[in-house]
């Protein structure tokens, strides 16, 4: 608490840094994940395929996949980038792919027999009533980044993460606490305000 | 009741030979139908029968394996689908409204579509909702899941008939409302295809819907048209066992329901005879069914007073309903 109280600017600006990353992340994972996402909900088998890479993927231990992307890479910010981006699409695809089955074929079947096109179906049927679990989805994959994203200042990538690393290794729990602290109130907030945005479109 | 902005009436359709297969097995096998523009045509069979199917491959949400569609003269494959289906109204069960939009702009679907400017999309949002005896002012802005299962039929029906279409499909739209709500709508059908005169196709299971809405009914078996007929016809002349066995046609009181006291007095030639006292004789009007002049009958009145308005018709007696029962069958 000490730290917080006497370097509230420090904080902030890797609180910034910590923001920064994991909404890059997030909407560059948002972007692959909804044309992904399309595709596990259309096509039953590459769908499967597609699934069971990313549940691959997602059982690296998180520290491991740093590591595995260092040598293709380097270190820095744009493999913790790629990294976070790598770990967010299992939740993402999975829930886009599933709101998106979970839509009524009565609603598709309307929509196209009023004459819309299937780019307009997607966009003002599918979509906005897949869209309660995406959110959800996008929620999720918030948490977990901004969890992992702590990590990302093992490879020199900045952020919160900072804080807890140099707090430990100089024997100054203070700055790591303030670090741990910001990081848990930053994925409580976000968990937060994505709640009320997801309850607001049921 | 305000008018529609304009007189649209309805699009003549020509099927010939169209079938549809599912893997394999024909769906719906070599129909030819012509329907006059303005008809009302109902589709009836089990589930099934195809008549889903075949309606759904008029605006191409089926695309037939062989056979042509003409609307209004044209082939339906010529243009893009959606163009085509722009054209066409296209009503199903409450489910189909989209729970995200607003009733309005359900509504305004195709008409946005259609690129309308949005003060004519408004004006015609609130003339479609007094069409279907919904107030604008309190429907408009509410969302589906807050209406009844009658009030979203009747938004169907509205967003439906929003782009003034020639042709009306319904699939089965009041399958999932009671049977009084179902009453009510069907009259508003009734009273809306009078108005507008839009061709209206129409695929229901229930046999009394249908012989209480068509002007002709499409019997469907195994994706093959049995008999087209109008109602009567098609309960007094079943042309096949299966269309007698599906109408129940052997109930002559189903048959009555079809026949007015209006046209059992006008085949008749019975005028009022001046000489039977009319004082105590229960009385009817010209639009009641003969089902309810047998009723009255079966009270004990020995015949029964048509008038209109004060305005002696004739009467009619239990022989009367027999003879006109029996005129069906010829």
């Amino acid at each position: 608490m000490d730290y917080l109280l006497q370097h509230p600017a420090t904080v902030g600006w890797r609180l910034l840094q910590h923001l920064e990353l994991v909404a890059g992340a997030l909407a560059i994972a948002c972007a692959i994940a909804l044309p992904l996402g399309v595709l596990v909900a259309r096509k039953r088998r590459l769908g499967g395929a597609i699934l069971t890479g990313l549940n691959v993927l997602y059982t690296i231990p998180s520290l491991a996949l740093f590591a595995l992307l260092i040598p293709l890479l380097g270190i820095g910010t744009k493999t913790a980038l790629v990294a976070l981006v790598l770990y967010a699409q299992m939740v993402l695809v999975r829930n886009v792919a599933v709101g998106l089955r979970g839509v009524s074929p009565a609603l598709v079947d309307a929509a196209r027999g009023l004459g819309m096109s299937p780019t307009q179906t997607f966009w003002r049927v599918e979509v906005p009533q897949a869209l309660p679990v995406i959110i959800g989805g996008v929620r999720l994959a918030s948490i977990a980044l901004i969890s992992l994203a702590t990590l990302a200042s093992w490879i020199d990538a900045g952020g919160l993460g900072a804080l807890v690393l140099y707090g430990l290794q100089h024997d100054d729990p203070s700055r790591a606490v303030a670090g741990a602290l910001a990081a848990a109130l930053l994925a409580i907030t976000a968990d937060i305000a994505l709640r009320r945005l997801q309850q607001r479109w049921e | 009741m305000t008018a529609p902005e304009s007189e649209v009436g309805g699009a003549a359709l020509r099927l010939r030979g169209v079938t549809v297969r599912y893997q394999g097995r024909p769906a719906v096998d070599g129909v030819d139908l012509d329907v006059a523009g303005g008809e009302l045509i109902v589709l009836l069979g089990p589930s099934g029968s195809g008549k889903s199917t075949l309606m759904r491959t008029i605006n191409r949400l089926v695309i037939p394996d062989s056979g042509t569609i003409e609307v209004d003269g044209r082939d339906a494959a010529a243009e893009p689908p959606e163009v085509l289906r722009r054209g066409i109204g296209y009503a199903i069960q409450a489910v189909g409204l989209f729970p995200h939009m607003s009733v309005a702009r359900n509504v305004a679907i195709v008409p946005e579509l259609l690129g309308w400017d949005q003060s004519r999309v408004e004006a015609r949002v609130d003339e479609l909702l007094k069409l279907v005896r919904l107030e604008p002012a309190r429907y408009r802005e509410r969302f589906p899941r807050e209406l009844s299962g009658g009030e979203q039929q009747r938004v169907g029906v509205a967003r439906a008939l929003a782009a003034k279409p020639r042709l009306l499909l319904m699939d089965e739209p009041f399958g999932a409302v009671d049977a009084i709500v179902r009453a009510e709508l069907q009259d508003e059908t009734l009273r809306i295809h009078r108005l507008l005169g839009t061709t209206i196709l129409f695929v229901t299971h229930d046999v009394d819907e249908a012989l209480r809405l068509a002007d002709r009914i499409v019997v469907l078996r195994d994706g093959r048209v049995e008999q087209v007929d109008s109602p009567l016809r098609v309960l007094a002349k079943p042309a096949t066992a299966y269309v007698a066995a599906l109408l129940d046609s052997k109930d002559a009181i189903r048959r009555l329901q079809l026949l007015t006291a209006r046209s059992a007095l006008a085949s008749t030639g019975a005028t009022h005879d001046a000489t039977v006292p009319g004082g105590d004789l229960p009385t009817v009007g010209p639009d009641a069914t003969l089902r309810e002049v047998l009723s009255v009958l079966l009270e004990g009145a020995p015949r029964a007073i048509v008038a209109d308005n004060g305005r002696d018709l004739g009467s009619l007696a239990f022989d009367d309903v027999r003879a006109a029962l029996a005129r069906t069958e010829r």
